[in-house]
């Protein structure tokens, strides 16, 4: 056996913490996620690929899927443009700006979809000019794209400041006196440098923006078949005792967040390989 | 290429980096920017490049006569190698090099072929021939030194500027390198200008050696006459070890007689208090039985020390060259730092 080192436990310690560890994960992720899948499945495969066909539940699924696939990519750019100020320049107010992009993380989704109801709703400011000229915001799908824009935006830019804060701008400032401009910089450069935290923070955000609940249930108006998006409709059939349905719709988020973990890993068992040697 | 830099400012917030500072570079000359952290030698070297910009309306920069003051980065036609290398980690070292030519607009950019060439022409003169598809991760510092020289040569720069080039390096990579970096510009003669904190590499490896401290430019001057003659108190100090005698003189330990405390000659005796042999040099601190008891450093070789038989303890006795102008510099003002707010 070999000397463990200065800062190894003795024996017994190590495996009451790893018994710990290991009892507080079953308790408190595998469980649930093990009943969802349960509770999914308690009558069969039948009424588990049933609760699919439903048309309400389609309609869920289809909205759930267009929001994230117009959020993300507007999250992807927002989050880029963010990052590369942040981080490149140097200007006032540049730590506000910082703050600023966490603000979602510290505002409850609830208060950001209220936001969104008071701007634009039939009372809210802009109200009047939008029933005027017929657009719907709230209690449609642009009211749940911002939602959820707005839920999602801090998740690609935080994963990409502190890796772009650690490259520092060598290489771009390299590239400037090689005679390169701004895009080529940006294409050449800067994203095959960031690309793996990029993918990182879009499946994160991803995953988030299909998942996401308060904010949009504010703004959608739970209309069936119109604007419940998938955790809407998992709630909707929860709150109507289909807790089969319920729960085989809870089931396809979950697969969801796990396909999204998967290829987390998978991404970072990629860049760990790929970034080995390199210091 | 020469190189004029004409009053430049430059300040960062309250900081000032450069006050007031002109130089001449002539042109195909290799010539050193020294001095310690903080002294506005980098912030020098980037305005030349165009990667800073002096402060607005406070000097000019000229290259050959014409005013590229205002003249972006990429249109100055520099060759920047930067401290760290900054080579794009996810290319191979052939598209490093060729990075500056791929990245021309379309109707001035060479055929591939040509790139081709031209990358292998380069990888030649660097020595570097066969590295063309390693990665920079796959390389030692000394070869992505001269990846970075490379590619910044690949733009036919009409000046070449280097930020602390050897910095990262081991000891005798540096110099190893630093012979070849001096070999190099004699070949291709390519007006250079480079960045160091280290006297001794400035002073091996330059033409000429611009001495600068707290945002000033305190001596300029062939290396040879720089050692030889300071100006001032803080060149002395900086370009070696130098003793402060009582009287204000400097003395370098090197100039320092080493003899008997009886013998002829001796202007002043004192004890070993501390003796080194490095090889064939014998470093030892004298500390003197009158005056300050100021301890001396004085560097005699090995075999003079073992004919005296000396050991720590022994009175010696130290004899001081003959008095030369130069022995006693101006003294630098204190009060010369341009961020000292204290008044």
């Amino acid at each position: 056996m070999s000397r463990p080192s200065a800062t190894t436990e003795s024996g017994p310690v190590r495996w009451l913490l790893i018994g710990l560890a290991f009892v507080a994960l079953s308790l408190f992720l595998l469980l649930p996620l093990a009943a969802v899948f349960v509770e999914a499945l308690r009558q069969g495969w039948d009424v588990f690929i049933k609760a699919f066909s439903d048309k309400a539940a389609a309609s869920a699924i289809k909205l759930t899927l267009l929001s994230a696939a117009i959020a993300v990519p507007l999250n992807t750019i927002f989050g880029v443009a963010a990052a590369w100020l942040v981080t490149k320049f140097r200007f006032k107010g540049r730590s506000f700006l910082i703050s600023l992009i966490d603000l979602p993380f510290a505002v409850s989704p609830v208060i950001a979809g209220l936001v969104f109801v008071l701007l634009f709703g039939a009372r809210g400011w802009f109200g009047p000019f939008l029933q005027e000229h017929d657009i719907r915001i709230i209690f449609a799908l642009p009211g749940i794209v911002l939602a959820t824009v707005f839920v999602t935006f801090p998740f690609v830019a935080r994963e990409l400041i502190p890796l772009m804060e650690s490259q520092g701008s060598d290489q771009e400032e390299a590239a400037v006196t090689l005679g390169a401009g701004g895009w080529q910089i940006f294409w050449r450069v800067t994203v095959p440098n960031i690309k793996w935290g990029l993918l990182y923070g879009i499946l994160l955000c991803n995953a988030r923006a299909m998942g996401e609940f308060g904010a949009v249930s504010v703004v959608s108006g739970h209309i069936r078949g119109k604007t419940n998006t998938l955790p809407l409709h998992v709630e909707v059939l929860y709150n109507e005792y289909h807790f089969s349905a319920a729960f085989a719709c809870a089931a396809l988020l979950a697969l969801l967040a796990l396909v999204t973990l998967g290829l987390k890993t998978a991404v970072e068992h990629f860049t760990g390989h790929t970034t080995k040697g390199r210091h | 290429m020469s190189v004029s830099i004409q009053s430049i400012h430059k300040t960062f917030g309250n900081y000032t980096a450069l006050d007031d500072v002109s130089l001449e570079v002539p042109n195909g000359s290799l010539t050193a920017l020294l001095g310690p952290s903080g002294s506005g030698k980098t912030t020098l070297l980037r305005i030349v490049a165009g990667l800073e910009y002096a402060d607005p309306g406070s000097g000019r920069v000229l290259f050959h006569g014409e005013d590229v003051t205002e003249v972006p980065a990429g249109k100055r036609g520099v060759g920047f190698v930067f401290q760290h290398y900054a080579l794009f980690k996810h290319m191979t070292v052939a598209d490093n090099i060729a990075f500056g030519l791929t990245v021309l607009p379309a109707a001035s950019r060479p055929q591939k072929k040509e790139i081709d060439d031209r990358v292998k022409e380069l990888l030649r003169l660097v020595k570097l021939e066969g590295l063309d598809k390693r990665r920079p991760h796959e390389l030692s510092g000394g070869q992505r030194q001269r990846v970075a020289l490379a590619r910044a040569l690949a733009i036919r720069p009409k000046v070449l500027l280097l930020d602390e080039p050897f910095g990262a390096l081991d000891a005798q990579v540096r110099k190893d390198l630093r012979r070849w970096l001096r070999q190099f510009h004699d070949e291709i003669g390519l007006t250079t200008l480079f960045v160091t904190h280290d006297q001794e590499e400035a002073l091996e490896l330059a033409d000429s050696v611009v001495v600068m401290r707290n945002a000033r430019i305190e001596q300029t001057g062939p290396p040879q006459g720089i050692y030889d003659e300071p100006r001032t108190s803080f060149v002395y100090e900086f370009l070696g070890e130098v003793n402060k005698l009582d009287d204000g003189r400097y003395v370098r330990p090197h100039e320092i007689e080493l003899l008997f405390a009886a013998e002829e000659g001796v202007h002043l005796a004192g004890r070993v208090s501390h003796l080194f042999v490095a090889g064939p040099v014998a470093r030892l601190s004298v500390m003197p039985e009158t005056g300050s008891r100021r301890e001396i450093e004085v560097w005699a070789t090995r075999d003079q020390v073992d004919e005296m038989a000396l050991s720590v303890g022994d009175i010696v006795g130290l004899r001081f060259p003959e008095l030369k102008a130069s022995q006693r510099p101006r003294k630098t003002p204190e009060k010369d730092d341009p961020n000292d707010h204290s008044i």
